[in-house]
């Protein structure tokens, strides 16, 4: 058994190239992709979200991202059928370690997993001062982190709030959609470790991304639409009470 | 003539200002990232830089491509569209070496609550379970085999009480 | 979690902007108010509140130089700073501060004190001796011509640049409020008074803090106030302030009468968290005490040490809000959450990079660097015995 998995692609040139890439993490990585090919975004399937906290999880180990700072997180909404317009809403730590049982009893109850929506008129990139932080070719939003001052002007132009400073480095830190791994060919950490189908990655420039056929049939919005950023993550079956 | 030999000390003025700004366009044109510009007003490498960064989640097709057996099992039951890392955890380094890296035995006690603890915000449809009165504090895998949690009629008689 | 009411986004308890944030604004604001005050004794001729003006363009530029540290202190990466000027990005408020800043530095307040003071440095060159002729020598950029041809060239000059100045004042600090004005994100700086408050009120601060400096100045000097120019000072401080406060209370107003989704939030949060620093502090004892104690000044005859000293307490009472006023802003607008379901709390560290002791030192600073500009460039030329002599070279 000396077979190493290694050894073993080599007998299946195709996947080979790219899993090579996939493990050396070269920059010249996946030869056989070309940015201007795609436009990422991602779709949360509400309904289908239980709260288990796997992306969460998940992101934090793909991305190293430090304790109590979160690049996806997961709320819980408690919405009670006398006040739609006030909910309350819990995510406890994130909703890292999943949900304690519900305080209140009743009304509507459901989870919403948030991320940096990779706005396409993003008010992040928009403030940056030097060009640190910008919308990839293909529809990702990026810091460059060798490139960032600190000034976080961009977390509090967020509406989302899905930036923060990473207090070891002081840069933007934010949802990358795992670009190191869109770009090899595989799917982002947390929708691989989604258990349900829940969060789904999706090229809207690919004719043949079952997205597509989802959005005609679907009911089917993005977050704080009022402003205006042209947000590529789509909830489908999102609440009005959700902000 | 005098009027332009009277407001000399202004075209010495001028000259540190022309200084200044032709050592700021020559500083300008040396710390300029090369790369910077190319797409758009950021530096281009930044991201080659940000997709360089190793994987850790190997995705399933690189589980299944070795382990069949188990896709086959997951097949017949519920959980056929979860993927392995979603319970195992990470494993991009036993896809790339299987020697090198044993995936941990997994505690379903832990395991598989994660999931099916009854809460109140999960799915109606969604299959949850009190595991205190559920189970009486056997781990689940006594009755249910995580890879197709059903329990099966023979399975059922056969298994342990 | 403590310090967190309610729900907040989990990026969101951690405050970004710190107290160092506060201070940028107070600061610039008081620089432009400062320049704007000088400028109507250049432009719009008011002889009475010319014993100000030097003092305020020197007030001026002490608070400009160090308007950048605390943004400097803020930043995780200042050894980056340099890219704001190498790779400004266009559609950013805060790229273009590099550029407004210098642009006002250099090409406004160093150009007109340097034309003002022009025969002063030049005279100073020659009779003073070792480092200090050094520095005036650099000053006059080798050039010692101050005949009378050349120092109407110098006025006139000088002249265009205050008026290049007034606008450029009004943009420094223009910008500022915009910088906060234009993030939708955030319904409590999301204004476009903004950057009009921003201006009325620094405008007020500048005024407040020239008169007052003038005060003190000369009281150590031991020299008698010129009570018509500090009672025209404080007049425009008065008229200033009803203006700067009427545009705060339409904001206040509108946004209490819209009540938008954001406002049972702010609300909430104006009525607990900020009561203090804003109704307290900012509209009660910053704005409407002092303008009530000018208001007095206006309409009764008092003594002279009666109004010397309602404005000595009505210009402290005018900086200590228009402070306030800065810390509403900044440090409010990331108390709530932009979910408007919760509020985080703002903790100031004592001896940190961002915390009290270092707002401090930057509060004093300026202070220290006016006072090394005043001896190195005395603005009282006429009795400073003996420091500087009449044009004709003696030596």
């Amino acid at each position: 058994m000396n077979i190493t998995r290694r050894h073993m692609l080599v007998l299946l040139p195709a996947a080979a190239i790219a899993w090579k890439h996939v493990l050396a993490g070269t920059p010249e990585a996946s030869p056989n992709y070309t940015m201007s090919e795609h436009w990422w975004g991602m779709l949360i399937d509400l309904p289908n979200c239980i709260g288990c906290g796997n992306c969460v999880r998940a992101c934090q180990t793909e991305n190293e991202v430090p304790d109590g700072y979160f690049r996806t997180w997961v709320e819980r909404y408690h919405v009670t059928d006398y006040d739609i317009e006030n909910p309350h809403v819990d995510s406890p730590d994130g909703g890292k370690k999943g949900f304690p049982p519900a305080k209140e009893a009743g009304g509507k109850n459901f989870f919403v997993p948030k991320l940096c929506n990779h706005c396409a008129d993003s008010p992040c990139t928009q403030v940056c001062p030097v060009g640190a932080t910008f919308i990839s070719p293909d529809g990702v939003v990026l810091v460059d982190k060798t490139y960032c001052l600190g000034c976080r002007y961009c977390v509090q132009a967020c509406p989302y709030g899905c930036r923060f400073i990473h207090p070891k480095t002081l840069t933007a830190e934010k949802c990358t959609l795992c670009y190191h791994r869109i770009t090899k060919g595989l799917t982002t950490a947390c929708c691989e470790a989604c258990p349900t189908g829940a969060r789904q990655l999706a090229d809207l420039k690919n004719p043949n991304d079952p997205i597509h056929e989802f959005l005609k049939t679907h009911n089917v919005q993005i977050l704080k639409p009022y402003m205006a950023t042209h947000s590529k993550v789509l909830y489908n079956d999102l609440d009005g009470s959700v902000r | 003539m005098n009027a332009f030999k009277d407001a000399g000390h202004l075209f010495r003025l001028a000259a540190v200002f022309v200084a200044g700004g032709m050592a700021f366009v020559g500083v300008r044109a040396f710390l300029v990232p090369k790369s910077f510009g190319q797409y758009g007003h950021y530096r281009g490498n930044a991201m080659a830089e940000i997709a360089a960064r190793p994987v850790n989640f190997a995705g399933h097709q690189a589980c299944e491509d070795c382990h069949a057996d188990v896709l086959e099992k997951k097949k017949s039951g519920k959980h056929v569209h979860v993927n392995c890392e979603a319970c195992h955890g990470p494993l991009a380094k036993h896809a790339d070496d299987p020697g090198s890296i044993q995936p941990a035995k997994l505690d379903t006690a832990v395991l598989c609550v994660r999931c099916h603890e009854a809460n109140i915000a999960k799915p109606k449809t969604f299959p949850q379970v009190v595991s205190a009165d559920h189970s009486s504090g056997l781990p689940c895998d006594t009755c249910h085999q995580p890879h197709s949690p059903a329990i099966t009629a023979e399975e059922t008689t056969g298994g342990k009480k | 979690m403590p310090g967190v009411e309610g729900f907040m986004y989990p990026n969101e308890v951690e405050l970004q902007w710190s107290v160092l944030i506060v201070l940028y604004p107070f600061l610039t604001g008081l620089v432009a108010g400062a320049f704007i005050l000088a400028s109507l004794e250049r432009v719009f001729q008011v002889q009475a509140v010319k014993p100000t003006y030097r003092l305020a363009l020197l007030t001026a530029l002490a608070f400009l130089l160090v308007a950048p540290l605390p943004l400097q202190l803020h930043l995780g990466h200042p050894e980056r700073s340099y890219e704001m000027y190498l790779t400004p990005h266009r559609t950013s408020a805060m790229a273009m501060f590099g550029f407004v800043y210098l642009w006002y530095l250099m090409a406004v307040l160093l150009l007109e004190i340097w034309l003002d003071y022009r025969r002063d440095i030049v005279v100073l060159s020659q009779s003073t001796t070792g480092w200090k002729r050094l520095i005036y020598r650099v000053m006059t950029l080798g050039s010692s011509n101050i005949d009378e041809h050349a120092l109407a060239i110098d006025e006139r000059v000088g002249w265009l640049v205050t008026l290049i100045g007034i606008p450029s004042a009004f943009l420094l600090h223009g910008y500022v409020g915009f910088i906060f004005g234009s993030v939708k994100a955030n319904p409590w700086w999301s204004s476009p008074l903004m950057p009009v408050v921003f201006i009325f009120s620094a405008m007020v601060s500048g005024i407040a803090l020239v008169m007052l400096i003038y005060m003190l100045v000369t009281w150590s000097r031991k020299e008698a106030i010129d009570m018509h120019c500090v009672d025209t000072v404080a007049s425009y401080l008065f008229y200033t302030f009803i203006i700067d406060f009427s545009l705060e209370m339409l904001d206040l107003i509108h946004r209490i009468y819209e009540s938008d989704e954001s406002f049972r939030s702010l609300d909430f949060m104006v009525h607990t968290k900020l009561y203090m620093s804003h109704i307290v502090v900012q509209i009660m004892l910053g704005t409407v005490a002092p303008i009530l104690l000018l208001a007095l000044t206006q309409v009764l005859k008092l003594s002279e040490m009666a109004r010397k000293r309602i404005y000595v307490l009505a210009g402290c009472l005018t900086l200590i809000g228009i402070f306030a006023m800065r810390w509403n802003v900044v440090i409010g607008g990331q108390l709530f959450s932009k979910s408007f379901l919760g509020y985080t709390t703002y903790k100031m560290g004592l001896i940190t990079r961002e915390g009290l002791l270092v707002a401090i030192v930057l509060m004093v600073l300026p202070l220290v660097i006016l006072w090394v500009l005043v001896k190195l460039l005395p603005p009282w030329p006429e009795k400073s015995s003996g420091s500087l002599p009449d044009a004709a070279p003696a030596h």
